[in-house]
């Protein structure tokens, strides 16, 4: 039997080394048995102890997510914390795959030892109060806490960091961690009588959970699965916790069964809460108007109306098809790639931007959630239909010398039927109303190519087709 | 008034508010000795529970309960007679400080009625986290409310500062929000969603690019909304489908949903009942379906548009879907092991990695970490295959309804 003392209880490095070399000279883990310096276990040991064993030439390795679980799970309470460890040391030297099987019990037992560890960590940082000896400035922290496992130096960093411009101390009866604003240091462990026992916070802390407290909702075991009482005697609002839950019935009723009182006349506002835009001309009018369009069920869905932009003396009015997932959280057209496509098109064809106006066929954007993204939907027939209106109106305010319609929607609200766009474009259209029309694909058309070759082939066309548009363009402001 | 007094108040008016969240955000700490405070990205600290179940993580206030609007649903409504308070600036500022450094916090959560006008309460607002972080260092946890229809360079301001950002969309529906809060305008909320998520994506696109230029920060955990369940009578599709919409459109970390509870001087207009807990929490686990398990609103939510109270919402969908069932875990991919009722995403990936070096057997489901008798009509193991009739049985839903019981207490 070989007996290995360590030094400390979170003593991992000598756990390490002495688990190397017995592996490494084959000692099975029933014939080792583990203590520490000073503890229970080492009672039994026998008076002289076995030769240190040698270190051997040998090695062998183990996965990284081992030493990442024995580093944690060493910090565990319980006694028998060395001997699983190097019973699954020992097996996992010859079948690496065993860290991976989440079923085998000794891969489960130094899991749940280690969950538990960083269970009490995490404790540890939400329920350490610290308690405050001096005022302002030369005023020192102190905070009493009874970890249930070795985890003092492991929580410790986490209060340097948070914490670095006070002094502090964190007492426990296992070890103590201080902190003088530069370095951590650690010493033996005290008794509670050391600690301050009250705080000129806490009272107010008192209030404050006492008003946070909803008497409506009282969930008593929700509570104490994440707060269980073995932590309440170190924490300063749990001495109202029992009040205010023999209190919440009668304050739930209360609130239930007393009549509303008479409402308060409030007072005159000093300014109405959502100021409208002051319409300005035509074109500002309908815009508003549009923004509270309800003429279709799209509306319900989308952010906001996306109206057409530009000014109101363009020659051109450009019309696309629906706002996309940009637009819509912009509130502007063409903001998005298809858009970005569009600008460096028309800048292409010569088209004077400042003498363009640009819209969509629909003004909501139509798409289905999935996750977090949002899935375009073509619109169909009627939601065009309900929202040419708008596009007629804007026609009738910009008074375009020429309308390109870009894409199949776009073109059935230009047209008022369903027009296709190989057969008509490339040629201007004379339109009822006496204006041209021209009809070409949308950008986003482009952007959806899989094939590079055919993207750069269909962006000529498209910049031919706007190439008509920038010449008439050219022609109506000679005639100007 | 003393300051105490003002907390009470303040904080009773803002408990409604479920948000507590701190986790999600950037890390950060204060060891270059230049104040105080630090982040925990990986999971936030609940410092504390108070006895309704509900984490304490913030200083949650208002600065003010003054309110211009009248929404029924508010404690704070203008008609509510209900005390009223004010903290200053610097009381907040100095509350905040005071809990953090003894450790009650992780940071602030504020929030405001509407006083003046949009503009006037969110430059308060942001006034309160400009002082933490550029006076004090603060490197805490700050979760601003953000008011509908504020100036863009304030919202700006405010996810500088802020690590979440949040609105309340309040109702499910429209046509409830006008009912119930006739100033607050649904569309206005939705736009400033939109803006704020612009922004959002914008910083993170300046993150992933690395350019030379400090990139501008902007809430590094997000944006969060809450929804109000049984003040009105949306029923569960129709919450579950706007909460789809707002994920989606908004890329929102959480949308919190609030059982309407009984507040103090209530207005007569609503159903002064004891909260609904229960559908609310099964709204929560229908969220988590449709975030981390690939469920679709329509496949959550049946014909009647309810979630059932008496069993989850998965395991009511894998009684609708038997046919899908047994699956054998050993195969399944994980699109379908995460449908299997009781199998969490922890448990999923522990499988997975499992069965790549062994076969998963009856004995081995304790180990898992999963719910054995939930999960035995539904899953086949080397040595285990449910009874063929088993899952054809219509008793089947009995095995799993909650023996009866009185849920909450009595009156």
């Amino acid at each position: 039997m070989q007996y290995i003392i360590l030094d400390t209880e979170t003593d991992f490095e000598s756990w390490r080394k002495a688990a190397r070399m017995l592996v490494l000279h084959h000692v099975k883990p029933t014939e080792v048995t583990w203590a520490v310096q000073g503890g229970e276990a080492e009672l039994f040991a026998p008076p002289a102890l076995s030769p240190i064993l040698e270190v051997n030439d040998g090695t062998f390795s183990v996965s990284a997510k081992f030493v990442e679980l024995a580093q944690t799970a060493i910090l565990h309470r319980d006694p028998q914390r060395f001997a699983i460890l190097y019973r699954l040391l020992w097996r996992l030297k010859d079948n690496h795959d065993l860290i991976e099987v989440a079923t085998d019990p000794d891969i489960a037992l130094a899991t749940a030892m280690a969950r538990a560890v960083h269970r009490d960590e995490h404790k540890m940082h939400a329920f350490v109060r610290f308690r405050e000896i001096g005022r302002e400035r030369a005023a020192h922290y102190v905070a009493w806490f009874e970890p249930e496992h070795y985890i003092v130096e492991l929580a410790a960093p986490f209060f340097a960091r948070r914490f670095a411009d006070m002094p502090w101390s964190i007492l426990t009866p296992d070890l103590c961690a201080h902190w003088d604003g530069h370095a951590l240091s650690f010493t033996p462990g005290v008794s509670k009588s050391e600690a301050p026992g009250e705080d000129r916070l806490e009272e107010t802390w008192r209030r404050y959970y006492a008003s946070i407290f909803n008497p409506a909702r009282l969930k008593v075991k929700a509570m104490q699965t994440e707060m269980p009482k073995k932590y309440w005697r170190n924490l300063p609002e749990a001495s109202i916790i029992k009040p205010l839950i023999e209190d919440a019935e009668r304050m739930t009723g209360a609130m239930i069964a007393n009549a509303a009182t008479d409402p308060h006349k409030p007072q005159k506002r000093p300014e109405a809460p959502m100021t409208r835009k002051t319409v300005t001309n035509d074109l500002e009018a309908l815009r508003e108007e549009a923004a509270h369009c309800r003429a279709c069920p799209l509306y319900k869905d989308a952010t906001q109306t996306v109206f057409g932009e530009g000014p109101q003396n363009a020659t051109i009015m450009l019309v696309g098809e629906q706002p996309g997932d940009k637009e819509d959280l912009a509130g502007h057209p063409f903001v998005g790639p298809a858009g970005q496509m569009l600008d460096r098109a028309l800048a292409e064809a010569g088209v004077d931007r400042n003498k363009v106006y640009v819209t969509n066929a629909v003004k909501h954007f139509k798409f289905v959630p999935r996750g977090k993204i949002r899935l375009h939907q073509k619109p169909a027939t009627p939601e065009i239909k309900a929202c040419r209106q708008w596009y007629e109106r804007e026609v009738s305010a910009i008074q375009p010398d020429l309308i390109v319609a870009m894409g199949a929607t776009a073109a059935q609200s230009v047209f008022g039927k369903i027009t296709p766009i190989g057969k008509n474009r490339g040629r201007l259209i004379d339109l009822p109303d006496g204006r041209k029309a021209l009809v070409t694909v949308h950008p986003s058309y482009l952007l959806r190519l899989p094939d590079p070759e055919a993207k750069v082939l269909e962006y000529q066309r498209f910049v031919e087709d706007l190439t008509i548009a920038a010449s008439l363009q050219k022609k109506s402001a000679h005639a100007a | 008034m003393d300051v105490q007094r003002k907390l009470e108040i303040l904080a009773d008016a803002a408990k409604y508010d479920a948000s507590c969240a701190s986790s999600g955000t950037e890390k950060r700490d204060s060891s270059d000795g230049k104040g105080m405070g630090s982040t925990a990205p990986g999971m936030g600290i609940c410092h504390s529970y108070a006895p309704d179940g509900r984490c304490i993580s913030l200083l949650k206030v208002l600065l003010t309960n003054a309110c211009n609007y009248d929404c029924l649903y508010c404690v704070n409504r203008a008609s509510s007679n209900v005390p009223r308070a004010r903290f200053t600036i610097d009381e907040v500022v100095k509350l905040t400080l005071d809990f953090y450094r003894r450790n009650y916090i992780e940071g602030l959560f504020l929030s405001s009625g509407i006083i003046r006008s949009p503009d006037y309460t969110m430059e308060q607002v942001v006034s309160v986290a400009r002082k933490l972080r550029e006076e004090h260092h603060f490197r805490g946890y700050i979760h601003l409310k953000t008011i509908p229809e504020a100036d863009d360079a304030l919202i700006a301001e405010a996810g500088r500062y802020a690590d979440r950002l949040s609105i309340n969309i309040e109702m499910p529906e429209e046509t409830s929000l006008q009912q119930f809060a006739p100033e607050k305008d649904v569309r206005a909320i939705r736009r400033t969603m939109g803006r704020l998520r612009l922004k959002l994506d914008e910083a993170e696109d300046n993150r992933s690019t690395k350019t030379k230029a400090k990139p501008q920060r902007f809430a590094p955990a997000g944006q969060s909304t809450q929804m109000i369940v049984g003040a009105d009578g949306a029923n569960d599709h129709t919450i579950l489908h706007t909460s789809a919409n707002l994920y989606g459109s908004y890329r929102l970390r959480r949308v919190y949903y609030s059982a309407f509870s009984p507040i103090p001087d209530a207005s007569r207009a609503l159903p002064l009942v004891q909260p609904p807990l229960l559908r609310e929490h099964r709204l929560y686990q229908a969220d988590w379906l449709m975030r981390f398990y690939g469920f679709d609103v329509g496949e959550i939510v049946d014909d009647s548009a309810m979630l059932p109270l008496d069993i989850d919402p998965k395991l009511a969908w894998a009684l609708r879907h038997r046919d899908r069932f047994p699956l054998d875990i050993n195969r399944a991919s994980r699109e379908e092991l995460l449908r299997v009722p009781g199998f969490g995403t922890k448990a999923v990936e522990r499988i997975i990695a499992t069965r790549r070096t062994t076969t998963i057997r009856l004995s081995d489901l304790a180990r898992l970490h999963v719910p054995r008798n939930k999960v035995l009509p539904f899953i086949v193991l080397s040595d285990h295959r449910p009874a063929p009739h088993r899952l054809d049985e219509a008793r089947l839903i009995e095995r799993f309804k909650p023996k009866a019981t009185q849920l909450g207490f009595g009156f």
